[in-house]
């Protein structure tokens, strides 16, 4: 099974309070050196079948009308590697049998 | 005959019986329409309240947008029909690109909740018709997600044009460019803002009853 992830995050001139809090919850906590942080969203999207052109087409479609409001937002749509896929798999099942 | 006024339940809706109870006091008869059923029930206007539609999941307003009953609306906002979204209303409407921009998170990153000046600048939408332009009136303000965003060239063209119907005084409650409470479209028929002017139509439940107008402004111009 393809998995494909979307990567949504505020345009970098829209305001984002939220990174802002947590960059500034930092040098508190003790992690100096982070000079700013933005805060987005990932979306993983399992397909049920290759993520070839028409499907990444489709999914490209899905992010810019429905998971990114592009008036605020821009997204990148990336095939996650197989090999990261499968230890995700592998992890997924541990999870069930535990 | 009265003129209906439509108001949408999605689920998560709050703000809904208020806004029905507006219509009624404004002299209307407010129809209940439901998130899953695309027909509008012959109804002349059409309100979406404040709340948090489907959890506010995803973005604000960006699941309600999808709904069947929205199909119908949005249809309907681009041939003429009077469109009014409170708050999380609001929200919807621009994830339906009825309403250009965004509304973000407040940029304070608190939930607000105050009794709000605003400054009416536009008295000729269908919405604002029964108030003098310029007037200044107070209604609750209650968001999380409120800052309303859009690029420069947006905010110039709704300034040039008009559009900025609501501005807020005294304070900027959520960090939204150039103090921006409320838009309409080019017609004038689709209008949103953040503030709640369904809770303030009575002396006893309402700091006043300056929200009274939006309600009394659009049953005058359906039957106009």
């Amino acid at each position: 099974m393809a998995r494909v992830v979307v990567d949504v995050m505020l345009k970098p001139e829209i305001l984002d309070p939220q990174g802002q809090a947590v960059q500034r919850a930092l040098p508190r906590l003790g992690f100096e050196g982070i000079a700013d942080v933005r805060q987005g969203k990932r979306f993983e999207l399992d397909l049920e079948g290759p993520a070839d052109e028409a499907a990444l087409a489709r999914i490209r479609e899905i992010a810019g009308t429905f998971l990114a409001n592009t008036v605020i937002e821009d997204f990148v749509v990336r095939v996650e590697e197989p090999a990261e896929a499968a230890s995700a798999d592998n992890n997924a099942e541990e999870g069930a049998v535990r | 005959m009265t003129t209906r006024v439509g108001v949408v339940t999605f689920p998560g809706s709050l703000d809904d019986q208020d806004a029905g109870r507006a219509v009624k006091l404004a002299g209307g008869e407010p129809v209940a329409l439901w998130h899953g059923d695309k027909d509008l029930h012959q109804v002349d206007a059409v309100i979406l309240p404040g709340g948090f539609s489907y959890g506010d999941y995803l973005r604000c307003g960006a699941i309600a947008r999808f709904s069947p009953v929205m199909e119908t609306i949005i249809a309907g906002a681009r041939e003429g029909l009077p469109v009014l979204g409170i708050c999380n209303g609001f929200q919807v409407l621009c994830e339906s690109h009825l309403l250009p921009g965004a509304l973000t998170r407040n940029d304070h990153l608190h939930f607000v909740c105050r009794d709000q000046r605003l400054r009416v600048e536009n008295a000729a939408t269908a919405w604002t018709g029964d108030f003098a332009s310029g007037a200044e009136i107070t209604v609750p303000l209650k968001n999380g997600e409120g800052g309303y965003v859009a690029d420069e060239s947006t905010l110039d063209a709704l300034e040039a044009e008009g559009r900025v119907v609501f501005r807020y005084l005294d304070v900027n409650p959520n960090g939204s460019r150039r103090d921006i409470a409320g838009i309409t479209n080019a017609a004038g028929n689709v209008v949103g803002l953040m503030p709640h002017p369904e809770h303030a139509v009575e002396a006893l439940t309402g700091p006043t009853t300056d929200g009274l107008p939006f309600f009394t402004s659009v049953l005058k111009k359906l039957v106009a």
